[in-house]
Order: structure tokens, then sequence, then C-alpha cells
């Protein structure tokens, strides 16, 4: 977003920000990058831009609603979210903060430097969120969601999800 | 229009086929990837068909001469190789696809962008799996051989105009073949000789021409939606 917000929305920002997502409850729709901007059109009326992870990802239905039931519970009138493609999410839009929590969770962060085909996710190992060796290896390319590959360390033996890059 | 329509009816049926896997997967990681993949291709199609009008409606209420799908993608899964070769031949033809309509400036610029990441492992995972069945047991090379020689007639289709889409057939047909080459023989297997077009071959989809699996695939599709109309959880 280009235009700067007003702190009335910058308010809003935070709050639809602070909203779980619902496949992955410890990460905030803030920390998991896809809030992309929250407009005050009028009295009582919220515009909220949301971006989707993955294009059938179908949590985006559970997040609009919890967006809109957060800030209708915050006593905004009318809220509308809508869905925007540009810029396509990556997993570089998950913060710090994110990914400290998903590897706490148990779910290897994803590398930085973006999606599939690019150079360095390759040549980078995904660390066992169990037990911290870098000696993994891949079971799957597809997890419990289309977001994440499941794993294997070689070290502890324990099978676990990556948040794999896209 | 008719762009939107042919992608998004591309990308529903194959999604309805890759589900019908769910259940019937040779282990578990494969039911989950292939459900994965196409809940991948539903989201691209439901975003594609919103292009033409109401999704639902365009999905669950049109006959089957009013789908635009290629033929490729209606053809049954037959055994795991069978859909293996189906999925080599469609996701690196997508995966070019999209990756040329991300570049460019027209009405599906974005959703290209977007979709092109989901379909590159889409794309991975058929190489890597035609790579192991290829090179692998005598009969799991066979079989593989199998998938590719049965379904290559359809393959022609994939590169026929579609009214929308500006882009330069002949050549993505090229990188297609170069493409699907490299992994035919890099998984000891061969590229099948037939023609891909003409006349001994396949492809009416785009006209509404589909082959007769493709009738029994829809109405177990939408009798639900038929059934009980606007029903939903």
């Amino acid at each position: 977003m280009v235009t700067t917000e007003t702190p009335l929305e910058a308010e809003l920002h935070r709050l639809a920000g602070s909203v779980p997502d619902p496949e992955l409850p410890v990460l905030t729709l803030d920390e998991l990058g896809v809030l992309r901007g929250v407009r005050v059109d009028g009295p009582d009326k919220v515009t909220v831009r949301l971006t989707p992870t993955y294009t059938g990802c179908p949590a985006i239905e559970a997040m609009s609603a919890d967006i809109e039931r957060v800030l209708l519970d915050h006593g905004v009138a009318e809220v509308s979210v809508v869905t925007v493609l540009a810029p396509a999410w990556s997993t570089d839009n998950i913060s710090d903060e994110g990914r400290r929590k998903l590897a706490e969770f148990g779910i290897a962060p994803p590398r930085q430097g973006g999606g599939p085909g690019g150079p360095v996710p390759l040549t980078l190992s995904v660390r066992c969120p169990h037990c911290g060796s870098t000696d993994t290896e891949l079971l799957s390319r597809f997890s419990s969601t289309a977001c994440k590959a499941l794993r294997r360390c070689v070290a502890c033996r324990e099978p676990f999800d990556h948040f794999k890059e896209l | 229009m008719t762009a939107a329509l042919a992608l998004g009816d591309d990308a529903l049926v194959l999604s309805h086929r890759l589900g019908e896997w769910a259940g019937h997967a040779p282990v578990l990681e494969e039911e989950v990837a292939l459900a994965n993949i196409a809940l991948d291709l539903l989201g691209q199609a439901r975003m594609l068909l919103s292009f033409v009008g109401d999704e639902d409606q365009l999905a669950y209420l049109r006959e089957e001469r009013a789908f635009r799908n290629v033929q490729l993608v209606e053809q049954p899964n037959g055994d795991f190789a069978h859909t293996m070769a189906r999925q080599l031949y469609f996701s690196v033809y997508q995966h070019l696809l999209y990756e040329e309509l991300a570049a460019g400036e027209g009405e599906f610029a974005d959703l290209a962008a977007k979709a092109v990441k989901e379909v590159a492992y889409h794309r991975d995972h058929a190489e890597q799996w035609v790579l192991r069945l290829g090179d692998g047991t005598a009969e799991s090379h066979e079989r593989m051989q199998l998938g590719l020689d049965a379904l290559w007639r359809f393959t022609g289709e994939l590169f026929e105009p579609v009214g929308g889409v500006d882009i330069d057939r002949s050549a993505l047909s090229d990188r297609w073949l170069a493409a699907v080459t490299s992994v035919v023989e890099r998984a000891t297997l061969t590229v099948p000789s037939g023609p891909q077009s003409g006349a001994w071959a396949a492809g009416a989809g785009r006209q509404g021409l589909h082959t007769e699996p493709f009738g029994r695939m829809l109405a177990e599709m939408q009798h639900l939606h038929r059934s009980h109309p606007g029903a939903s959880w």
C-alpha cells in the first residue's frame, strides 16, 4: 500500500491483524502477512484487503468472517473484506516473529528467498523443529495443508511439517 | 470470456479427477499430495470462472457441451502411472503457460503470477514420479510407458489457440516438448511417436466436444447440487 493509514485505520488494522490464523492459530494474520490494508470509506464503513496464501486456501473464508466479527465487535457498523491477488503472497511475507512462533509450534519455518525453483531454498537444509538437527529429509512435497511439506529428521527420527517456500 | 472459461474448466475438471483418488491412492502421502494439488486447481478454477459469471452455476449447472476444457484433463485416472502421465503433460503445459501470462499485462496476469508458484510444485511432483516409476522396476517402467503412450494423442489440443490468450502457441509447444522429452528420457522411457494432433489424434474439448467418460464424471460432480439446489454446510 502506497497510501498511509490514518490513526483510526492503523488502530483497525492492528485489530484485524491480531486475528489468529484459523489453521495455524499460533500465528496472527499480521504475522502471516496476508493483511494488505484497512481503509475507512465513510462513517462506520470499513474495507479490509486480504490476500490468500494459496488460491485454493479454504481458510480465507474463515479469516474474512473472523475479521468482520472483530471489527463489528469494536463498533464498526459495516465491514467488507475484499480479496486481492497482486502482488502475490509469498512466504517471505511471514514476519520474523511469525517464523519464530512456527518453529516453537513444531513447524519448520519457510526459508527466505521465495518460491519453488529459486536458487536458494534447495541448497539450505531445513532444521528439525524438535532437536535442531539440519540432517532432515523430504517425505512428501504436500502435507496436512497445501502450504506445508512433510519431512523427517534423520537424527531424532521425528516427522515434522515444513512451511514450504512459496 | 472464452479464455477464462477454457482455463477455468481445465482446472475444475482436473481438480475433480484428482479428487477421485481420495481413499484410493497407493500411500497416504500421495493421497494428501493429490488432494492438495486438486485444491490448488479448484482455487484457480473458482477465480477464473468468477471472471465469467457465478462459479456454482457454471460448475454445477452447465451441460457437457458447454464445457471448454481440453480432453486431456477429463480422461479417467487409470492406474497411478496413468495419472502421473496426465499430470506431467498438463502441469508442464500449465506451468509454462502461467509463466508467460504472469509476465504479460493481460487480465489473467495477477492470477497467473500467484498460480504459477503453486503449479511449480505440481510439476515437480509429476516429474519426480515419472522418474521414479520409469527408472524403477520392470513393472513400473512398463506401466509408466503405457500411461505416456495412451495420453499422447490428447496433448496436441493443449496448443490450439484460445481466444483472449495472446501468446505464441507454437513456441509454447516447442518448450513443452523439450521439457517433457528431458524428463521422459531421464526416466529411461520413450517419448511417444504417434501424432499429437490431426485426424488420428483427439481434441475438440475447446469446442465443447468431449470424450465418453466425461458425461459420467459430470453426472457425479453435479448430481448433489442438482438434487439439492443451493444446499450448503
